[in-house]
C-alpha cells in the first residue's frame, strides 16, 4: 500500500517538476565551462606576459592551429552522429603531399589543387565505405586508415620536403578585415556549420542518429546517407586544411600535422561534445579552439618545453571527457 | 576427416599458409631471402612486437584497445635506462623489475580511467599516449641514454645465444607467449576475459568482476610494454625520448588483428597472434630485398590493419550464416 503510494507520488512529482530556471540551464551547459575556462586562461596568460593583451598576437598564434580547428568543427558533427574519425591529420598530410608532388612535377596549380581535394574526398569515401557499407567500428577503421594515409604520404614524399611555389606561401600572413585568412575561414566555417547543425533538419537529424540510430532509422532518417555526407565533408575539409598548412609552412613533409588527431579530438571534447554521440555544439568547439590556443600560447610564453605541452594536452583531454560526462550525467536526471 | 577439416578451417592455418606463400614468392624472386642469416634477421625483428602483442591481444579480447603501448614502452625504457646511467652499481637484472613495474603502473592508470569513469579506452589511451610521451621527455630532460650506459650483460641478451645462434630475447618472447597461452586458456581469470569480451552485458550476471578483470587486462598490457621497453634497450643499446617506441602501437595492433583477434572482443588465440607477428616480421625483412624503401612500412601496417578487419568481418558473417543454417 505504502509502496504503491510512494511510486505514484514519485511519478506525479516527476511530471510536475517545474522547468529549470534559465540561468540553471545556461550554467550547466558544457559550453559555459569552456567559456569560463577561456576567460580564466586569458587572465592567467596576460599575467604571464603583457603580449597577451595584444589581439594581433593571439590572432597570429591562432593561425598555428587554425587548420586543426577547422577540421575539429566537422569532427564535432561526426562525433555527434555517433562515429569518430582519427584519420584527418594523416589525410591532411597525404593530400598536401599529393598536391605538392603534383605541382612539383609540372601539373598546373588548379589541377594540383583538384588532385589534393579529390584525394581528401577519396580518403573520406574509403572511411565511409568501411564504416557504413561494411559496418565496421569507426574507431578501429580510422586507426587503420590513419596509419595507411600517413604511410602513403611517406611513400610519396620520402624523407624529403617538397617546396610549394613562392606565391602559394603565406596564407597566414594575408589579412582580410585585419584578420589572418585562416582565422576568417575558421570563423566562417563555424558560422555555416553552426547554422547547419542547429538550424536545419539535416543538423537535427545528426543529433537523432547519435542519440539512437535504430530509432532514428525507424523514424525515416537516412542515417547512412547522412554519415556518408559527414565522412566526405571531413575528408574534403581535411584536404583543404592540409593545403592551408602547406601554404603556411612553405613546404610539405610526410609528418605534416603529426599528432593532430589529439588536438582535434581535444577541441571537440573541451567544447563539450559527448563522446558517445548525440550531444555537442559547434559553439563549444569554437570556444574550445580559442581556449586551446590561449593555453598553448601561454605555455610557449612561459617557456615550457614542447614535451611538457604534450603532457598538458594529454591530461586536458582526459579531464575534458571526465568533466563533460559528469555534466551530462547530472543533467540527464 | 572432420579433424582435418576443422584444422584447415582454423584461422591460424590461414595465416600459416599466408606466411608460407609469402616466403615462397619472395624466395623465388630473391633466393637470398630464405637463408639462415636472413631467418635470424626475421626472428630478431619479432620479439618486442610479440611480447607487446600478447598484452594487446588480451585488451582486444576484453573489447578494449590500448593505443598508448609505444609511449609506455618509451617511458619505462627511459626510466630504466636512466637508472643504469645514474646508478651503475645497481645489478642489471633489477632493470627488468623496474621496467615491468613502471609499465604495470602506467597500464593500471589506463585501466582505472577506463573503468572508474566509464570512458572509451580509445580516447583515454589517445590521451595517455601523448601524456606518457611527454613525461618521457620531462624525466629525461629530452636527452638520450647512450650506448655506453646500458649494461653489456643486457645488450648481450640480444646477441649471445644458448642454442642454434638464436639470441636469448627470442626465447624470452616465446616464454611470454607460452605463459599467456596458459593464462588465457587454463586459468579462471583468463577465461573470464574471453567471457567479458564475448558479452559484456552477461558477464557481470555470471559473477565476473568486470572492473577487476578490466583493470588486470590493462595492467598486464602495461607490464608487457614495460618488458618490451627494457628489451628495446637490450636490442638497440640506447633509449631515445622521441624514437623509442614511437608508432610501436600500430605495428602491434596490425600484428594482432592479422593474427585473428577480433576487434569485437571475445575471439583470439596466442598461436594466431604469434603467427601474425611472424608474418609482419617476414614482410618487414622482405621489403629491403624487394627494393621497397623502408618508408613504405607505415603504409603496409595500415593496409594490413584494414585487410585484417575485412577478413574478420567475412569470418563473422560466415559464422552468422552457419548459425542460421543450423537453426533452419
Amino acid at each position: 500500500m505504502s509502496a504503491t503510494d510512494t511510486t505514484t507520488t514519485a511519478e506525479v512529482g516527476r511530471e510536475a517538476a517545474p522547468p529549470r530556471p534559465l540561468w540553471h540551464v545556461i550554467l550547466v551547459r558544457p559550453e559555459t565551462m569552456t567559456l569560463v575556462l577561456l576567460v580564466l586562461g586569458v587572465i592567467v596568460a596576460s599575467q604571464l606576459s603583457p603580449y597577451f593583451l595584444d589581439v594581433s598576437y593571439i590572432l597570429r598564434s591562432f593561425t598555428l592551429s587554425a587548420e586543426f580547428a577547422i577540421v575539429a568543427l566537422v569532427l564535432t558533427m561526426v562525433i555527434i552522429a555517433g562515429e569518430i574519425d582519427l584519420s584527418p591529420a594523416a589525410n591532411m598530410a597525404l593530400s598536401a603531399c599529393l598536391f605538392a608532388w603534383a605541382q612539383a612535377s609540372g601539373v598546373p596549380i588548379p589541377i594540383a589543387v583538384a588532385i589534393g581535394l579529390g584525394a581528401g574526398l577519396l580518403m573520406g569515401a574509403l572511411n565511409a565505405f568501411m564504416v557504413i557499407a561494411l559496418q565496421l567500428p569507426s574507431i578501429i577503421v580510422t586507426i587503420g586508415t590513419l596509419t595507411l594515409y600517413r604511410g602513403l604520404a611517406q611513400v610519396i614524399a620520402g624523407d624529403k620536403s617538397i617546396r610549394v611555389p613562392e606565391w602559394f606561401i603565406g596564407i597566414d600572413r594575408v589579412l582580410v578585415f585585419g584578420l589572418p585568412v585562416p582565422v576568417v575561414i575558421f570563423i566562417v566555417t563555424a558560422i555555416v556549420l553552426g547554422f547547419v547543425l542547429a538550424g536545419t533538419i539535416f543538423g537535427r537529424q545528426i543529433y537523432q542518429i547519435g542519440t539512437n540510430e535504430i530509432a532514428a532509422r525507424h523514424a525515416g532518417i537516412r542515417s547512412r546517407q547522412i554519415k556518408l555526407v559527414l565522412f566526405l565533408l571531413i575528408g574534403a575539409v581535411a584536404a583543404t586544411a592540409g593545403m592551408m598548412t602547406a601554404s603556411r609552412l612553405g613546404s610539405v613533409r610526410y609528418d605534416l600535422g603529426l599528432g593532430g588527431e589529439l588536438q582535434m579530438v581535444l577541441m571537440a571534447m573541451l567544447g563539450g561534445t559527448y563522446i558517445f554521440g548525440g550531444r555537442g555544439t559547434i559553439l563549444g568547439t569554437f570556444l574550445a579552439a580559442w581556449l586551446l590556443v590561449v593555453v598553448s600560447t601561454g605555455m610557449t610564453v612561459a617557456n615550457l618545453l614542447p614535451a611538457i605541452q604534450l603532457t598538458v594536452l594529454g591530461v586536458l583531454l582526459i579531464v575534458a571527457i571526465i568533466a563533460t560526462n559528469f555534466i551530462y550525467s547530472r543533467t540527464q536526471r | 576427416m572432420n579433424g582435418l577439416r576443422s584444422i584447415l578451417l582454423r584461422r591460424e592455418t590461414g595465416i600459416a599458409v599466408m606466411i608460407v606463400l609469402f616466403t615462397l614468392a619472395v624466395t623465388l624472386y630473391k633466393p637470398q631471402f630464405f637463408t639462415a642469416n636472413n631467418l635470424r634477421v626475421i626472428l630478431l625483428l619479432t620479439p618486442l612486437v610479440m611480447i607487446a602483442a600478447m598484452g594487446q591481444m588480451l585488451v582486444l579480447v576484453a573489447r578494449h584497445v590500448d593505443l598508448s603501448m609505444g609511449s609506455m614502452l618509451g617511458l619505462s625504457a627511459m626510466i630504466t635506462g636512466m637508472m643504469f646511467r645514474d646508478m651503475p652499481e645497481v645489478p642489471w637484472g633489477l632493470g627488468f623489475v623496474v621496467a615491468i613495474g613502471i609499465g604495470a603502473f602506467l597500464g593500471l592508470i589506463n585501466g582505472a580511467l577506463v573503468t572508474l569513469f566509464r570512458l572509451p579506452a580509445i580516447i583515454v589511451t589517445l590521451g595517455t599516449l601523448n601524456l606518457y610521451r611527454g613525461l618521457t621527455f620531462i624525466v629525461s630532460n629530452a636527452r638520450q641514454v647512450d650506448r655506453q650506459f646500458i649494461p653489456s650483460d643486457l645488450k648481450a641478451m640480444s646477441q649471445s645465444s644458448p642454442i642454434f645462434g638464436i639470441p636469448w630475447i627470442i626465447f624470452m618472447a616465446f616464454a611470454v607467449a607460452l605463459l599467456t597461452y596458459w593464462f588465457a586458456t587454463h586459468t579462471r581469470v583468463g577465461r573470464q576475459i574471453f567471457a567479458l569480451g564475448s558479452n559484456p552485458v552477461a558477464a557481470p550476471l555470471r559473477g565476473i568482476k568486470v572492473t577487476l578483470v578490466t583493470l588486470l587486462v590493462f595492467t598486464i598490457a602495461g607490464a608487457l610494454s614495460g618488458l618490451a621497453g627494457i628489451m628495446y634497450a637490450s636490442r638497440w643499446g640506447f633509449v631515445n625520448p622521441s624514437n623509442t617506441g614511437f608508432g610501436f602501437e600500430f605495428q602491434v595492433i596490425a600484428a594482432v588483428v592479422i593474427g585473428g583477434v577480433s576487434i569485437n572482443g571475445g575471439v583470439g588465440s596466442v598461436l594466431g597472434v604469434m603467427l601474425g607477428v611472424l608474418l609482419m616480421g617476414c614482410v618487414a625483412a622482405a621489403l629491403p630485398l624487394l627494393g621497397i624503401p623502408g618508408t613504405a612500412q607505415g603504409a603496409i601496417y595500415g593496409a594490413v590493419i584494414l585487410i585484417a578487419l575485412l577478413i574478420d568481418r567475412s569470418v563473422r558473417q560466415q559464422g552468422i550464416a552457419s548459425l542460421k543454417r543450423v537453426r533452419a
